[in-house]
């Protein structure tokens, strides 16, 4: 295959610089020299104190080698991309035409799977997102790692993410955005639990994992369910094609038949499932928030350019499936866009009250994380397409913005930490283990001052988590959402519209609220602790590879707004979207054309029209962010907190402010129900079951035999010494000897098997002879 | 096919071990260098292997498409004339991939035994013999042969667990390797019994031991002929259960399980390794080779009590164990009786995928259902035989691993470990790949094989494949939690001053599979289009 001169296989290429990157790296930095565990110079950190014991410290040309390779396999999936994407923009109409390639990768029968690659509208706008993102994410751990001691495996790791991540997006078929998708479930596992040495970071690490497993088992099923209804898993195949569309939607289950759904409804609901698991939709959001135990540019990573991105970038894929059966945008949902909106709108409001109640800087942005995938979620679920993937490439770069401006934060904050115990000559408590949190922002406060460009990115990147009207990027994607919404109630009275807009708008409200109290605390007012007095980033390399990217993603969290303006928009359509919506123009022909679908009665028009300018939608978005942002303002700008003063919200909220700041208590009831029993169970398994019943019987049939044995020994003895020879005798004793010699169970194993043989004999031939006599 | 010297090259896979076995334990009171042994047993071993690979591309270059004869048969000679057996060697395409994996198993196993210094030559021969044993099962085109070489596989492995065995545990006067080697004699030796009668019932009837033959002619023994006096269908069932149990023991299918834990985790490394990577499919083999072509009527009986049919029962069974040996390797707190119950595990996919094949193909021979999903049995089958040859590298993998843990910290309680990645990252490294490997991470060999037998089944067996992924589910809760116990964590400062890192003979052995479980998870096709024929062609046959 000519990957380079032949625009269908060059995609190919694009995860191979990040997934080579890793394999060199792992190959090539595997020396470590050693340093005594107390050397706080090289080692130390997140990490514990070994007493007298030399630890392996990543060797300089190490650091050298995995910064180098690393950002040289990101660079090239980045030039890559870009040369990707100038190819598709040079097709005749994207989306009728694509860019694909694929080969032969397991055979099944006759035929055999095809693996390949596929480059249509929905590959192209994550292909403008996930480079540059990771990009950005790269450049800045080479300042934030600076200093760990296993750096080359970070950099190892985040490449495999990152290849994953792109392997997920090019991915022609279901079965390799699976493997992407799992792939990247490790590399969070492993990087969640990066500084593995502390309880907290294995325990998260384990529960990402596990979590998302929980769902992605059911995914499975559905890819199978999928795989064996239509043959294939290309989604071209099935997704742009309406004839399998419509023969999924009218064929009934093989499982849940008593209910009335389709074909199309379980391996819908099948597939959602591993989406709530890999975006943490409720129930089984619990995982993310434990997910700060990584090092943050990985929480960068996980909660903006990859892994949670991948899962509402699979619904994105799979839409047409959902929706096969009903009309979301006049008003009819099916199965899966009923639980998707349902899901999405709870979850979106459910994690917005949470991020009220929190102190730690990273858990508020977490909630938001989940809270704004609610948003994309519950979006897809009434139909609205193309407003979910627009607030997915917005949500994207303010979010990473976000974190990496958190984790500056942290730096700074850790940095102010050594520096006021420099002075104190007290390196007994280097470690965070001495009850300073870093990350606490009851400890923060008047951050302005020390870190100005944090601050005004962190600013930048809050108003557009808010939704600021008219310029932030996040105003205009979840502004379309809400437009979305309020068309179907407004034409056809649709229920789950407006469940959907009324629980956004609430949700939207709390987030502008919880977002101000974040910026508020940890950089209004006055400096709460000696180290937020002293919080800084330094000068050099650090402090440039950590603010740069900062710079050129709140330019994106402003600006990737502005292709998406729609076209009837008062005065900015004039600007923005002067002939069409730039961004609904190429995103629409993802999906099946009109032409094709309006043959069959059981699909629905997919491309419908971009809901037409609505003052009500708008308005409602305006004034919750406006309001949110103006209470968080009153409340906590404008009176910051003193040290040690009580959070105002404790006193407002009361007895449910605990309940808010322990995540509803969902933890610990997820330990009783779940997993405390499945601990139980699997003990009981080996004591009980296989012990004390399987090898119990054997033991009993075996001892039964061994008095047998015994008995006929006797029978033998009196035998043997009413003839009383003693030839007999002498045998006898050799016999004894002999018997001695063995462990005894040798027979009586192999009776008990012969007797378990003929007990299994006797029902088989029994139940045979009676069926053949039938 | 090449051959060696004018003999050809399956005589040789089969012989050239035992007399490399003979050659290693002569050496021993010969030359007393230890060192010259080990090089001996592996070089020869390597040898061996090489010829296996040329034999496992020699298949593939012969180009068979489907609908072709699968059987090349490479030596037919008389043997056992007054029963009529004879020496009938050959290979299709499932018993190639088998022969490949014996082949490049054993000179990993002589490896990772590089630092046994009791009786090493004797433990080396052992080694050697137990491959004579697999290669003959897995080359034998005679239902005699077969049978005589599955026995001979128990010999060698008895004496590995019984004599280099673990050591006890401290306070406890006798090792658990004389119970488990016992235990592992017995269990094995008792299913055989059943199988020795069976095999003499269906040779004597039939006339002739010729597998290929038997699988046309055997199954038209019709009822109403009478076998010394009994009715066919009685001695069919009583052949069919001697065969059955055999089996499932081997494989092992719940119940019949409960020696392997022991066996496996008394066994020393080289033993396991053995143990889990080949010697349970030597079951699965019988299943697929010998017992759905010979028994489909009775596959299709109904049991009673149950309700359902034989074939069933082996899906409820292999289920049972899929979820029972996954919750059961998560309660373990000894490293190498976890990666034992991962066996039933993971074998359990490997009998659901059997089971589907069974009901299919008695299915289509009996006529019951001439529509049966032919398709989705040939996925099952493919990702059955692809899971076995994924399972041993594996778990060969991973009891590599765990032995090399044990031998140098002479303990197995996880509770022991903690935090050993400080200061054995690249055992860790490698700890992880083959963890996540087992765990049918996407990517790596597991997934490949157990996503085609989940699809496989999905039409046949619904609810039971989604039960099943109950056990997938705690596959990834039992893998994390040996990670855990092992590489995370503060550090055991027991281990202060013990050398964790792999040796360089582990880091030799653990090379190849390592980059045999990437290339299968990248690129399943290099090996997949020889079972798929093969199987393919068996369905074609069967259907028309």
């Amino acid at each position: 295959m000519d990957f380079l001169n032949d625009p269908n296989a060059l995609p190919w290429l694009i995860p191979a610089g990040p997934l080579l990157a890793f394999l060199i790296i792992t190959l090539l930095t595997n020396k470590s020299k050693l340093v005594p565990a107390s050397d706080h110079h090289e080692y130390g950190g997140h990490h514990p104190d070994y007493d007298g014991m030399l630890v392996p410290v990543v060797a300089r040309y190490s650091r050298v080698i995995s910064i180098g390779v690393g950002l040289c396999g990101v660079l090239a999936a980045l030039v890559i991309s870009w040369m990707t994407l100038y190819n598709a923009s040079q097709l005749h109409h994207i989306g009728q035409e694509v860019l694909a390639s694929s080969i032969a990768w397991m055979d099944t029968g006759e035929t055999a799977f095809m693996m390949g690659v596929l480059v249509d509208p929905a590959t192209v706008i994550m292909l403008v997102m996930v480079p540059i993102a990771v990009l950005m994410i790269f450049i800045y751990s080479i300042g934030y790692m600076a200093h760990d001691p296993r750096q080359a495996r970070f950099f190892a790791l985040i490449s495999l993410f990152a290849g994953a991540m792109l392997t997920l997006v090019v991915a022609d078929n279901v079965l390799l955005l699976f493997v992407g998708w799992e792939i990247m479930g490790v590399c969070s596992y492993m990087l969640i639990g990066f500084w593995f040495e502390k309880e907290s970071a294995y325990k998260a690490a384990i529960k990402a994992f596990t979590t998302t497993r929980i769902a992605d088992v059911v995914m499975l099923l559905g890819i199978a369910y999928l795989y064996s209804l239509t043959g294939t898993l290309n989604y071209r195949d099935i997704m742009y094609n309406p004839e399998t569309l419509d023969m999924l939607a009218t064929t009934a289950p093989i499982i849940f038949g008593g209910w009335t759904v389709s074909a199309a409804s379980i391996i819908g609901i099948f597939l959602i499932i591993g989406t709530v698991g890999k975006s943490a939709q409720f129930p089984l959001h619990v995982w993310l928030p434990d997910a700060m135990e990584g090092p943050t540019p990985v929480s960068a990573m996980i909660h903006a350019a990859a892994m949670v991105s991948a899962g509402i970038f699979s619904l994105i894929r799979l839409y047409p499936l959902f929706a096969a059966g009903g009309d979301p945008h006049h008003g009819v949902l099916t199965e899966p866009l009923a639980f998707m909106a349902v899901v999405g709108a709870f979850t979106a409001l459910l994690a917005a009250t949470m991020a009220v109640a929190q102190n730690d800087v990273k858990a508020v942005l977490a909630y938001s994380t989940i809270s704004q995938l609610g948003f994309m979620m519950a979006a897809l679920g009434i139909g609205a397409y193309i407003a979910a993937a627009f607030h997915l490439i917005t949500h994207a770069f303010f979010k990473a913005l976000l974190f990496m401006a958190a984790g500056s934060v942290i730096h700074g904050m850790e940095h102010g930490e050594h520096h006021v115990h420099e002075h104190a000559h007290d390196h007994s408590s280097l470690h965070p283990d001495g009850g300073f949190d870093p990350q606490d922002m009851r400890n923060m406060g008047g951050l302005r001052k020390t870190m100005p460009v944090t601050f005004w990115t962190f600013l930048i990147g809050g108003l557009s988590l808010s939704g600021f009207p008219i310029i932030t990027a996040g105003f205009w994607s979840k502004d379309e959402i809400l437009a979305d919404a309020w068309l179907g109630v407004q034409n056809y009275g649709s229920g789950a519209h407006g469940m959907v807009f009324t629980l956004l708008a609430l949700a939207a409200f709390m987030t502008a609220f919880y977002t101000m109290r974040q910026i508020a605390l940890t950089f209004g007012g006055e400096a709460r602790t000696e180290a937020a007095k002293h919080a800084n980033l330094g000068k050099g390399v650090v402090s440039i590879t950590m603010t740069l990217p900062l710079i050129i993603l709140a330019f994106f969290a402003i600006g990737a707004g502005f292709v998406g303006v729609p076209d009837d928009f008062p005065v900015l359509n004039a600007i923005f979207s002067p002939e069409y919506n730039a961004f609904h123009h190429l995103t629409v022909e993802a999906l099946p054309m009109s032409e094709a679908t309006a043959a069959f009665s059981s699909l629905p028009d997919y491309h419908a029209k971009a809901p037409p300018f609505n003052i009500i939608p708008v308005a409602t978005s305006i004034l919750v962010a406006l309001l949110g942002l103006w209470l968080g303002w009153l409340v906590y700008w404008r009176k910051p907190l003193k040290a040690g003063q009580r959070d105002p919200m404790e006193n407002f909220l009361g007895p449910l402010h605990p309940v808010l700041q322990n995540r509803y208590y969902l933890d610990e009831i997820y330990g009783r129900v779940f997993v405390a029993p499945s601990q139980w169970l699997s003990a009981q398994i080996i004591s009980f079951l296989d012990r004390g019943i399987i090898d119990a019987l054997l033991h009993i049939i075996a001892r039964l035999f061994t008095w047998l044995g015994d008995l006929v020994k006797v029978l033998n003895l009196w035998l043997i010494d009413g003839v009383g020879d003693g030839i007999p005798i002498a045998i006898f004793n050799f016999g004894g000897w002999l018997r001695r010699m063995q462990s005894g169970r040798v027979q009586q194993y192999m009776l008990l098997i012969l007797a378990a043989a003929v007990a299994i004999g006797i029902v088989l031939v029994l139940s045979s002879g009676a069926a053949l006599a039938q | 096919m090449v051959d060696i010297f004018g003999i050809d090259a399956l005589s040789v896979l089969v012989f050239a071990p035992a007399l490399s076995a003979l050659l290693v334990a002569a050496l021993a009171s010969l030359v007393p260098s230890k060192q010259l042994g080990r090089w001996t047993a592996l070089v020869l071993s390597l040898l061996i292997a090489l010829l296996s690979i040329q034999v496992f591309f020699d298949y593939q270059a012969a180009g068979l498409a489907i609908g072709d004869e699968p059987f090349i048969i490479t030596q037919d000679s008389v043997w056992f004339e007054a029963i009529g057996a004879r020496w009938t060697l050959g290979i299709d395409g499932i018993s190639a991939v088998m022969i490949l994996l014996t082949g490049l198993l054993t000179p990993l196993a002589i490896l990772a035994s590089w630092n046994i210094d009791d009786r090493a030559h004797m433990h080396l021969a052992l080694l050697l013999l137990f491959e004579t044993g697999s290669m003959g099962v897995f080359a034998a085109m005679d239902l005699m042969v077969f049978f005589l070489f599955y026995e001979l596989t128990l010999v060698p492995m008895y004496f590995l667990i019984n004599q280099w065995g673990s050591m006890p545990k401290s306070g406890v006067k006798y090792s658990g390797r004389f119970y488990a080697s016992t235990k592992f004699m017995i269990y094995s030796f008792g299913g055989t019994l059943g199988m020795l009668l069976a095999t003499q019932l269906i040779g004597w009837s039939a006339g002739s031991f010729s597998i290929p033959g038997l699988v046309e002619a055997w199954p038209t023994f019709r009822e109403g002929q009478a076998l010394l006096g009994i009715d066919v269908s009685a001695v069919k069932a009583l052949a069919f259960i001697g065969f059955f149990v055999a089996f499932s023991i081997k494989v092992p299918i719940w119940p019949f399980h409960t020696w392997l834990p022991d066996a496996h985790g008394e066994a020393p490394t080289a033993g396991s390794m053995l143990l889990a990577g080949i010697m349970l499919k030597l079951g699965a083999y019988g299943f697929i080779r010998l017992v759905i072509p010979l028994f489909p009527d009775v596959w299709l009986t109904e049991v009673a009590l149950i309700g359902v049919n034989v074939a069933t029962l082996f899906a409820i069974l292999s289920v049972v164990g899929i979820v029972l040996g996954a919750f059961a390797a998560f309660g373990q707190t000894d490293i190498k009786r976890l990666v034992a119950y991962s066996s039933v595990n993971h074998m359990g996919f490997v009998g659901i995928g059997i089971a589907v094949l069974a009901q299919t193909y008695a299915q289509l021979w009996t006529g019951a259902n001439p529509a049966a999903d032919v398709h989705s049995a040939i996925i099952a089958a493919n990702g059955t035989v692809l899971q076995m040859f994924n399972h041993g590298l594996s778990s060969a993998g991973m009891f590599l691993l765990a032995g090399a843990l044990y031998h140098k910290t002479h303990t197995r309680e996880l509770a022991d470990y903690g935090g050993l990645w400080v200061k054995a990252p690249v055992m860790g490294a490698i700890l992880l790949f083959t963890s996540f490997a087992s765990l049918g991470l996407p990517g790596l060999n597991g997934f490949v094989s157990e996503f085609l037998i989940v699809r496989g089944s999905w039409t046949t067996y619904t609810a039971l494949t989604a039960i099943a992924m109950l056990g997938l589910l705690f596959t990834g809760g039992y893998i994390l939690k040996g990670l855990r116990a092992v590489l995370h964590g503060p550090f055991n400062l027991r281990w202060r001053d013990t050398n964790l890192e792999l040796t360089r003979a582990e880091l030799v052995a653990m090379a190849p599979l390592i980059a045999l479980m990437l290339l299968t998870g990248l690129y399943p096709n290099w090996i997949l289009p020889m079972i798929n024929t093969t199987v393919s062609t068996i369905f074609i046959r069967i259907a028309s």
